[in-house]
């Protein structure tokens, strides 16, 4: 009868419920705000709309839309993670106490990593090329449309089960990367390392599957005429992360099962006893660490190209010298992951190389940043919202890059290592690279989706709060870790680091003024939308074929399939004067009918996932034979698109003209 | 025109091979990362059991000929489908999978016996990267089985359709990958064991 209990149950017990106040207020606040949400759709009675129209879809853009919410409510929590640090600290000085335990505070700093880059910047990465490439390369869809939403649900999944540990077993205390020995059993028996473990694994699964994706999508469905040098540089940006999408995340899925493998199975791969080796781990993990850095930055590099051309009316300067660099950094991205760990004895020789090749890789990031300098020289700049986002990218991310060359030198990392010197330098690319990057690239293609433009004014406040916060947040990190202050305290006995620390914490707040001045943005856009409607579907007078379609685009995209002689295309069309489409151009499509398949296999890895955290094997099972079974039966069937006549089509675009 | 044409469904699976190329070389990194894991951690048996005291290559060589039969089966069956020879293809699918099912009843007997021995995953880290490297390709071995049971069915209720055509050349993709794989876990853990 016990044994029976214990298979049913597994390790769940009262006993992690949520003991200190922090956590408890999360623990009934956030399914009091989900139950809410539940009791609203309900009210509205949208249930129906919400799940033929979003749930179900495979529209791209509409996926791409659901990444974006889901990565900016990740953003609030991990933003708030931010302050709690900063709070430990501002206070936490020369004996006082601060209002977070040792091991709470462990669980923040954990928290905020995986989720600022797991399911922040990924998700705003995977959002926005959903929304965007297609349009941008003349294609009706992805390729794969039901494997995109897929990808989707699982990323939701692995977000679930995130915030299901703060609810119940608390999180891992291992730090974003989870280094072992101190994540295995021996040292960690408790749930929240497997949280951290199979949240990753099922999210990076779904990050597996968008490259793959992606990359068919750019190289089988551009318009016919663009070749790949006259593809513009967001999709050329999309293609070269893609490819380090899949050489890199098949090394984290292999990394974390072995660390889930010691941890469920009593292997003994990163142990400390039983002949296994951490630093093997180390090595792994950073090999696709690295990688994953630039798979961030990448698609922003992307961005940066787009705005930068249309708000200075000029054509992009240099584009092969940007595609070149985009595929340098594809490559030395590769050989530069030892520079994580230059103190960890590998010899000066290795050590020699790993610096080298880091220096090495700033030369196409710079090439970058002066291309971008030289398509602003002489245009005629319209001084907009993205415009001051690139700004702010301009003057923070060179800064992260020339702090990010310093520590390239071995001599010099060996003193700066673990300290906050690092805390602050990839803060500095991070935020300045990606975060600045999104913003943009949200404020510049928000009217192509919604069909209004956001309100200009309280963008540009929003980038001014966020360059001042940051410089206020992150500029005394780097005095401190100069001075000896390590990464990851919760307190210090030298009282000359507070003032620092707080200059640092009233940052934060800054920051969260600049986010807050975001949220309003979007609300009062919301508000405001029909004096902001972009009735033209070319709202910044761009360049590329995504604004040759109406706003809201269509959810085929193009009625007809452009046919692309020029890089700026749309520009040029401009220029020679733009031809409406005669009816005898309309064809016969065919779309994707929508499909509940992500959505029960994101549930269903989810229900793994929390299977195997808390040894329920019975429901690991079930969950997995269930996944097989419901994508076999998908496998097994043909009739799974619909169409839409040409006459439809083009009835459709006669009345969008008019 | 409200049925899509052959040259569709043919332009949707140039597609869907090539993304499955794509996963195939994913697929390819995966199993290196677990080669490379396992050749890191092969001299560290904490004074335990070595490679050589308890791999043996004949054993493993009798499976590498199993599994190469069920290729050879595989390739068979494709050429088969794609002849309109129908009983021929299903026929020879069958052998393919019941070679499968061979090859990984052998691979179990091992890891039993291994296990029996004291000599589990559990035992070191030679043995857990032993263990999850080769049981990584019997897992995709096992993922082979199911679907190709559901492509018999399939070509069993639909016969020789340009979908099934289609579909039938992703599996043998597939089937045909985890042959390539074997040969290097042959080579390098097997043959390795006895050098």
């Amino acid at each position: 009868m016990n044994e029976l209990i214990s298979f049913l149950v597994g390790r769940l017990s009262p006993d992690y419920l949520p003991k200190d106040p922090v956590t408890i207020g999360a623990a009934i606040g956030m399914p009091l705000a989900a139950l809410g949400l539940v009791v609203l759709v309900t009210y509205l009675r949208r249930w129906r709309w919400l799940w033929d129209n979003w749930l179900t879809s495979l529209d791209a853009k509409k996926i791409g839309v659901m990444y974006i919410v889901v990565a900016i409510v990740m953003l609030l929590r991990g933003v708030a993670d931010a302050a709690m640090l900063r709070l430990q600290t501002a206070i936490a000085a020369n004996g006082a106490e601060g209002p977070f335990s040792s091991d709470t505070f462990q669980q923040v700093f954990t928290a905020h990593g995986t989720i600022m880059i797991f399911f922040v910047a990924m998700g705003l990465m995977f959002g926005l090329i959903n929304v965007v490439m297609p349009l941008m390369i003349g294609a009706r869809d992805m390729a794969f449309p039901l494997m995109n939403s897929i990808s989707l649900w699982l990323f939701v999944a692995g977000m679930i089960l995130v915030n299901v540990a703060l609810v119940f077993g608390g999180f891992s205390n291992g730090g974003w990367l989870g280094y072992p020995p101190l994540t295995e059993l021996e040292y960690n028996p408790g749930p929240g390392v497997d949280y951290w473990i199979w949240s990753l694994q099922i999210a990076g699964i779904g990050s597996l599957l968008s490259g793959i994706n992606f990359v068919v999508t750019i190289l089988k469905h551009r318009a016919p005429g663009m070749t790949l040098m006259k593809m513009p540089i967001f999709p050329w940006s999309v293609l070269v992360t893609s490819v380090l999408i899949m050489l890199a995340f098949p090394i984290l899925t292999v990394t974390l099962a072995l660390l889930g493998l010691d941890r469920a199975m009593g292997m003994h791969f990163f142990t400390s006893d039983g002949g296994g080796n951490p630093m093997l781990y180390i090595n792994l993990i950073w090999a696709w660490g690295h990688p994953e850095v630039y798979i961030l930055v990448m698609p922003a590099f992307g961005i940066y190209s787009e705005v930068v051309a249309t708000f200075a009316k000029k054509k992009l300067f240099g584009y092969r010298t940007m595609v070149w660099a985009l595929m340098a950094i594809m490559f030395l991205s590769f050989v530069v992951w030892q520079h994580h760990f230059f103190t960890m004895g590998a010899g000066a020789n290795v050590n020699a190389f790993f610096g080298i090749m880091t220096m090495v890789i700033a030369i196409p990031t710079g090439v970058k940043i002066f291309n971008w300098l030289f398509t602003m020289y002489r245009g005629r700049i319209d001084f907009k919202a993205p415009m001051f986002w690139f700004l702010a990218f301009v003057f923070t991310f060179t800064l992260g890059g020339v702090t990010g060359v310093l520590m390239a030198v071995p001599a010099l990392d060996f003193q700066v290592h673990n300290t906050m010197f690092l805390v602050a330098h990839f803060h500095n690319t991070i935020i300045g690279g990606v975060v600045f990057g999104f913003f943009a690239a949200i404020t510049y293609w928000f009217p192509k989706i919604f069909g209004f433009k956001l309100h200009d004014g309280l963008g540009r406040w929003s980038a001014v709060l966020w360059q001042i916060g940051f410089l206020l947040a992150f500029m005394p990190l780097y005095i401190l870790g100069l001075m000896g202050a390590v990464r990851r305290i919760d307190s210090y006995s030298d009282p000359s680091w507070q003032p620092l620390f707080i200059t640092s914490g009233i940052g934060v707040l800054v920051i969260v003024g600049g986010i807050g001045l975001f949220v309003l943005q979007l609300l009062y856009s919301v508000w405001k939308r029909k004096e902001l409607k972009d009735t033209t579907g070319d709202p910044w007078d761009g360049r590329t074929l995504e604004w040759s379609v109406p706003s809201p685009a269509p959810h085929y995209n193009f009625a007809v399939t452009p046919i692309v002689t020029h890089r700026d295309e749309w520009w040029h069309r401009k220029q020679k004067g733009v031809k409406t489409p005669a009816k005898s151009d309309y064809v016969d499509i065919w779309l994707p009918k929508n499909s509940a398949l992500g959505l029960t296999v994101g549930a269903l890895a989810g229900l793994f996932g929390f299977g195997i955290i808390w040894h329920l094997w019975w429901l690991v099972l079930i969950a997995a034979i269930l996944a097989i079974a419901v994508i076999v039966r998908r496998t097994l069937s043909d009739d799974n698109d619909y169409h839409i006549s040409a006459n439809e089509l083009y009835h459709e675009a006669v009345r969008a003209r008019s | 025109m409200s049925r899509q044409t052959n040259e569709m469904v043919i332009e949707r699976y140039e597609k869907a091979e090539f993304g499955f190329w794509l996963y195939l070389m994913t697929d390819i990194i995966l199993f290196a990362s677990l080669f490379a894991t396992y050749m890191v951690l092969r001299g560290n048996t904490a004074g335990g059991a070595t490679s050589a005291d308890l791999l043996d290559p004949k054993y493993a060589l009798i499976e590498t000929g199993i599994l190469l039969t069920s290729s050879f089966a595989c390739g068979v069956a494709a050429l088969a489908l794609r002849f309109k020879k129908v009983n021929l293809a299903v026929w020879s699918l069958a052998a393919t999978l019941l070679l499968g099912v061979v090859f990984l009843l052998l691979e179990l007997n091992e890891f039993t016996q291994l296990v029996s021995e004291g000599n589990s995953w559990q035992a070191s880290a030679f043995l857990s990267s032993f263990f999850t490297l080769v049981g990584t390709h019997g897992l995709h071995i096992t993922i082979g089985l199911i679907w190709g049971g559901a492509m018999a069915y399939y070509i069993l209720r639909h016969g020789r359709t340009a979908n099934s055509v289609r579909k039938f050349t992703l599996f043998s993709l597939f089937w045909h990958f985890l042959d390539l794989v074997w040969i290097f876990i042959f080579t390098i853990v097997y043959l390795g064991a006895a050098l």
